[in-house]
């Protein structure tokens, strides 16, 4: 029946998921090789920080090129609690959830009065302001930065020594996590609200799409997501600097996978991080960063996607991308 | 019982230009409203003042005795006023489904509920067959009837249609015609800014001109089409007589 298009188009979308979580799952279970393992974490953790980029700046359209503010800022915040307090960065993560969703609400009330490239723009400076602050915050160890105390193998603090397979459940359960709030999201009201936002906002307007709290809900569950990326990060590297988590590079970093794969769509931000991740770590540790080569062929491929392929690799996979119809039958 | 919808001295100026000077007229529940004049008379402006995109300079709008003008589109939608734009505005990623759902969900926020009335009114404007189709892939009259289907899912008392006919073949502009009959029956009472004179009078109930920005006349449209100040001000002095 006709009615159901959408619906069947979901569940479909929520069995591949259920099955690529599958294999992400079984993945490392063979892999003996640390460089590989990761390799693998990382690409993961990205699909997932792009995956909470991609609510904001996918969905809603809100192009945030500041997004390595609330990547930071997570990493600060539930490095600072465990340092200085000794909450477990479990918890303190959530923490650092809500403080990176606040920032991006205040983030968000002046710069969503602009639109499109001035938004943009916007979010670049926002971002290279927290990097200045907390680059001479002395509280939060200045340039100097902060290690984070290892306290035994333990999950509390995930913390993991002898073995990164812990680590790739914490960031394979966190990407989940932001696929699965993107899937109930593009389902939902919001979702339609958003996208009508994105795509046309005098129209959005004319239908009662209320469009400033549209993106202020939309921004606050992105950052919400960014700063639980980064407090794992922090806690998988074991060491933060302003320049290690809050450098501009971050913010293009999260939101590349999902340009890259496919802006607002469900699988653009994994494919993305898969293609983008390797061949980044891959040429820097073959080239060994010399000259930036490495940088040269990253850009020179998301040129060559840019122009040949706008809407993203998604399109090109056949995936069922989110600007529906084209696989439907004609009637 | 005060009509449906009251303007009343409704003045709006941007910059140095008067787009509406003191415009009054009533628009009765029910009834198909032409809204003509050439081009410049200020007719997009007073559709933008209606739907709340802009807020008059003087004067107030009233749907149902309320005050409307001022309140902001917003507003505006959820008091029951629904538009088409001039240039389409599809939202273009997403389908035919989708977009008339976004206007569904202004009354509701079950998804399933969208859904159902996305398929009456996709019935209704004549877009089953394209509903899982991408919005950039319509016909332009076809996107003009995703408009009125979008703007109908808000389930709006008052429609507002600007030159949802003009340039259309004569067959598409017929059918057209036959939807904003079927809008009406369906108790949506409609305003309409057209060209095209030939298609629009037998359609309309009455019709208000406009000419540079203030109401030049009103009234039934076999009288218009007479009426040598509206001839004047199409044609100019040399046709009226």
């Amino acid at each position: 029946m006709m009615t159901n298009s959408i619906l069947r188009r979901r569940r479909n979308e929520l069995v591949a998921g259920v099955l690529v979580l599958i294999i992400l799952a079984v993945l490392p279970l063979p892999i003996r090789d640390v460089y590989t393992q990761n390799l693998i974490i990382l690409t993961i953790l990205y699909a997932g920080l792009s995956q909470a980029w991609n609510i904001l700046g996918g969905y809603c359209g809100q192009i945030s090129l500041g997004h390595g503010l609330y990547f930071g800022i997570g990493a600060y915040v539930s490095t600072m609690l465990f340092v200085s307090a000794g909450i477990p960065p479990t918890i303190g993560m959530f923490a650092a959830g809500i403080v990176g969703a606040v920032a991006a609400l205040l983030v968000g009330w002046p710069c969503f009065r602009l639109s499109g490239h001035y938004y943009a723009i916007a979010t670049v400076v926002v971002g290279e302001i927290g990097y200045l602050l907390f680059l001479n915050w002395d509280f939060v160890g200045a340039a100097t930065g902060l290690y984070v105390p290892f306290h035994g193998e333990n999950w509390a603090a995930l913390q993991f020594r002898t073995s990164k397979l812990p680590f790739h459940y914490v960031v394979l359960a966190f990407a989940a996590l932001t696929w699965i709030v993107a899937w109930v999201i593009e389902g939902s009201r919001w979702g339609y609200s958003w996208r009508a936002v994105r795509d046309d906002v005098t129209a959005a307007r004319s239908l009662a799409v209320r469009v400033f709290p549209s993106k202020m809900a939309a921004a606050a569950i992105s950052g919400f997501f960014t700063a639980i990326g980064g407090a794992i990060y922090a806690q998988y590297v074991g060491y933060i600097d302003p320049d290690s988590v809050l450098a501009s590079s971050f913010s293009v970093l999260i939101a590349l996978p999902a340009v890259l794969g496919g802006v607002g769509t469900l699988w653009g931000p994994l494919v993305g991080a898969i293609v983008l991740i390797p061949t980044s770590e891959l040429t820097r540790s073959y080239m060994g960063g010399a000259g930036g080569i490495d940088l040269m062929i990253y850009g020179g491929l998301i040129v060559v996607i840019a122009l040949a392929r706008p809407t993203g690799l998604v399109s090109l996979l056949g995936i069922r991308k989110q600007v529906g119809g084209a696989n439907a039958a004609p009637t | 019982m005060p009509p449906l919808l009251e303007v009343q001295n409704v003045s709006k100026s941007f910059g140095g230009v008067a787009a509406n000077v003191d415009i009054s007229f009533d628009v009765a529940a029910g009834e198909i409203l032409g809204l003509i004049g050439p081009n410049g008379a200020g007719k997009t402006s007073l559709f933008n003042s209606i739907s709340g995109e802009v807020s008059p300079d003087r004067g107030e709008i009233r749907l149902e005795g309320r005050r409307i003008s001022g309140t902001g589109p917003l507003v505006c939608a959820r008091a029951g006023i629904a538009r088409t734009f001039q240039v389409v505005r599809s939202f273009d990623s997403m389908t035919v489904r989708e977009n008339v759902m976004v206007g569904a969900f202004s009354r509701t926020n079950r998804a399933r509920e969208a859904m159902a009335e996305a398929e009456r009114v996709l019935d209704v404007a004549g877009l089953s067959a394209r509903a899982d189709h991408a919005a950039y892939s319509l016909t332009p009259p076809e996107k003009r009837r995703l408009e009125i289907a979008r703007a109908l899912a808000t389930r709006p008392r008052i429609l507002l249609l600007d030159e949802m006919l003009t340039g259309l073949t004569p067959t598409e502009a017929q059918s057209g015609v036959q939807l904003i009959r079927d809008v009406r029956d369906q108790g949506v009472t409609v305003i309409m800014v057209e060209h095209v004179m030939e298609i629009l009078l037998p359609l309309i109930d009455r019709a208000v001109v406009l000419n540079l920005g203030r109401v030049l006349t009103q009234g039934l449209p076999k009288d218009l089409v007479r009426d040598p100040a509206v001839i004047r001000a199409y044609l100019g002095d040399k046709y009226a007589g």
